[in-house]
């Protein structure tokens, strides 16, 4: 088994209104690819949803500037941490990851060799 | 003592034959693709010096597979270490242990869809079939590609790490993902021949070594895959395409049309080869490969140009759209409207295609609108189109046939 990342890369504008019921909608989403991760013999050891690109700051050297580290159409809002088989499996992950704005991105996590 | 020539010529065979078999079957030994490539090279250079000592072997490919599997495990017993890093396709056998037929005809499988996997670019694809598949050295695929060597190089390290550090499986995919992942596959190898078949830029039209690759995959996978309908429209397409290798090039190296070829130049038994593969084909439902096969099968059984049977390519071009919608494939079937309602009705379907945008910059949609103007003796606006098409193309041969058309105009 092997451990990779999933990013979740959206348009932040979609979730911009702040709709209860898509809120709703997407909460669900969510709830039921845990479920479908698990049923195909995978696991997700973690993930997180993140406050949108308005509220991050960067820092570079010393230097401290507001907005994310680069400015794009569809933004990081969010990851899961998953464990697979191979890439095919995380890939079949990827597929199932709801991301109905954009889409997302399949990372292996590096491993070092012990010792 | 063997004669040195023949030895050396039955190593060069063994490697164009069979270094994805050799290739495929160490690498489950040697549990990684590196370890596995140095290892049957290694096992090349002694087959040089043993074959001329004791003979060829019966089974070229057998004597080199049990070579390389032996130093692959010899390796590996020196660093045990190495198997733990990189568990990728470890699945140790023991020594002089064969595999059964149903595992090799496997692992030369594994490794082409290994090869070609969607995580993978197209060109990273292209270049590690080569590579692992057929046997070519950077430098070949470089020079096949027109990139540079270190480019080549950086190409094929990447895409190597990436297969392990990513853990791209080595494995031939389930039924559900099986058409989409075979499709790449087959596009592969299609590219190889398509970039053989008419070098994009250049003074040689052909490069032959790249066609003798492509069909020498076609016959492979078609081997490995005998149900597969795509691979049998695939490997016909491409023998009823080569079929008319040595009519297309007139004897100055100038391009010849389908039209003006000297059909009977053409390469009977490739034809009849591939016309049983269509016919085969033509009894299911055929999918892109296989419908342009079918194209290239009326051309190949038709006793001239104008003696074709259009209205059937015609009626195969709409088949292929609703399979393969295609910019391109909408632009080749403006031919078949032109042969059937005239150049009018041609011209308009290639203004729509000029409309649509998606084949601004080619070449084919300039050159197309050009001989359709020519027809309809539209002269000025054909000389006009004929020099926009002079200025994408990048091939001497097709170039020396422009201007020629255009001469013509203005003359």
């Amino acid at each position: 088994m092997s451990e990779y990342l999933i990013l979740i890369y959206e348009n932040e504008a979609g979730y911009a209104d702040q709709d209860p019921a898509l809120w709703q909608q997407a909460m669900e989403a969510h709830g039921k690819f845990a479920e479908q991760v698990t049923a195909m013999g995978a696991k997700i050891l973690g993930g997180n949803a993140l406050q949108p690109t308005a509220t991050a700051t960067s820092v570079r050297g010393d230097v401290v500037t507001d907005g994310p580290f680069a400015e794009t159409k569809e933004a990081l809002g969010g990851y899961y941490l998953v464990e697979a088989s191979d890439l095919d499996q995380a890939l079949a992950i990827g597929k199932l990851c709801p991301a109905p704005f954009g889409g997302v991105e399949v990372r292996p996590i590096m491993e070092f060799p012990e010792g | 003592m063997t004669d040195p020539r023949a030895v050396s010529d039955a190593v060069a065979e063994a490697h164009r034959r069979e270094w994805g078999f050799v290739l495929a079957a160490t690498a489950r030994v040697a549990g990684n693709i590196d370890l596995a490539e140095e290892c049957v090279q290694d096992a090349y250079g002694a087959a040089l010096e043993a074959w001329l000592r004791d003979g060829v072997p019966r089974s070229p490919g057998a004597w080199l597979t049990t070579t390389a599997r032996r130093r692959a495990l010899d390796a590996l017993r020196r660093e045990q270490t190495l198997r733990r890093k990189l568990p990728l396709l470890v699945e140790p056998l023991g020594e002089g242990e064969m595999p059964v037929a149903d595992e090799i005809t496997d692992d030369r499988l594994r490794l082409v869809f290994t090869c070609c996997h969607p995580a993978l670019a197209r060109e990273a694809q292209v270049a590690l079939t080569l590579r692992l598949v057929c046997g070519l050295t950077t430098a070949e695929i470089a020079r096949a590609f027109l990139v540079s060597e270190p480019t080549m190089a950086a190409r094929v390290t990447r895409a190597k790490k990436k297969i392990s550090a990513a853990r791209i499986p080595y494995r031939v995919p389930g039924a559900a993902d099986l058409p989409d992942r075979l499709d790449a596959v087959l596009t592969v190898v299609h590219l190889l021949f398509t970039t053989g078949h008419t070098a994009p830029v250049g003074a040689d039209l052909l490069r032959h070594d790249l066609v003798e690759r492509a069909l020498d995959l076609g016959r492979v996978l078609r081997h490995l895959m005998p149900d597969e309908p795509e691979v049998r429209g695939l490997l016909a397409l491409m023998l009823l395409t080569d079929a008319r290798r040595d009519a297309r090039v007139g004897p100055d190296g100038s391009l010849v049309l389908l039209e003006h070829q000297d059909r009977s130049r053409w390469d009977g038994a490739a034809i009849d080869e591939g016309i049983v593969l269509v016919s085969e084909l033509l009894r299911g439902s055929p999918g892109r490969f296989g419908l342009q096969a079918a194209i290239a099968g009326v051309h190949a059984v038709a006793p001239s140009w104008e003696d074709t049977d259009w209205p059937r390519v015609l009626l195969l071009y709409d088949a292929l759209l609703v399979r393969w919608p295609n910019p391109v494939v909408a632009l080749n079937r403006t031919v078949a409207v032109l042969m059937v309602h005239g150049p009018a009705a041609a011209l308009a379907e290639v203004e729509r295609l000029e409309a649509d945008g998606r084949l601004s910059g080619y070449r084919y949609l300039a050159s197309t609108k050009a001989d359709l103007l020519r027809r309809l003796s539209r002269d000025d606006e054909a000389a006009a189109a004929y020099r926009q098409a002079l200025e994408l193309v990048d091939n001497d041969a097709e170039r020396a046939f422009l201007q020629d058309r255009l001469a013509g105009l203005e003359a």
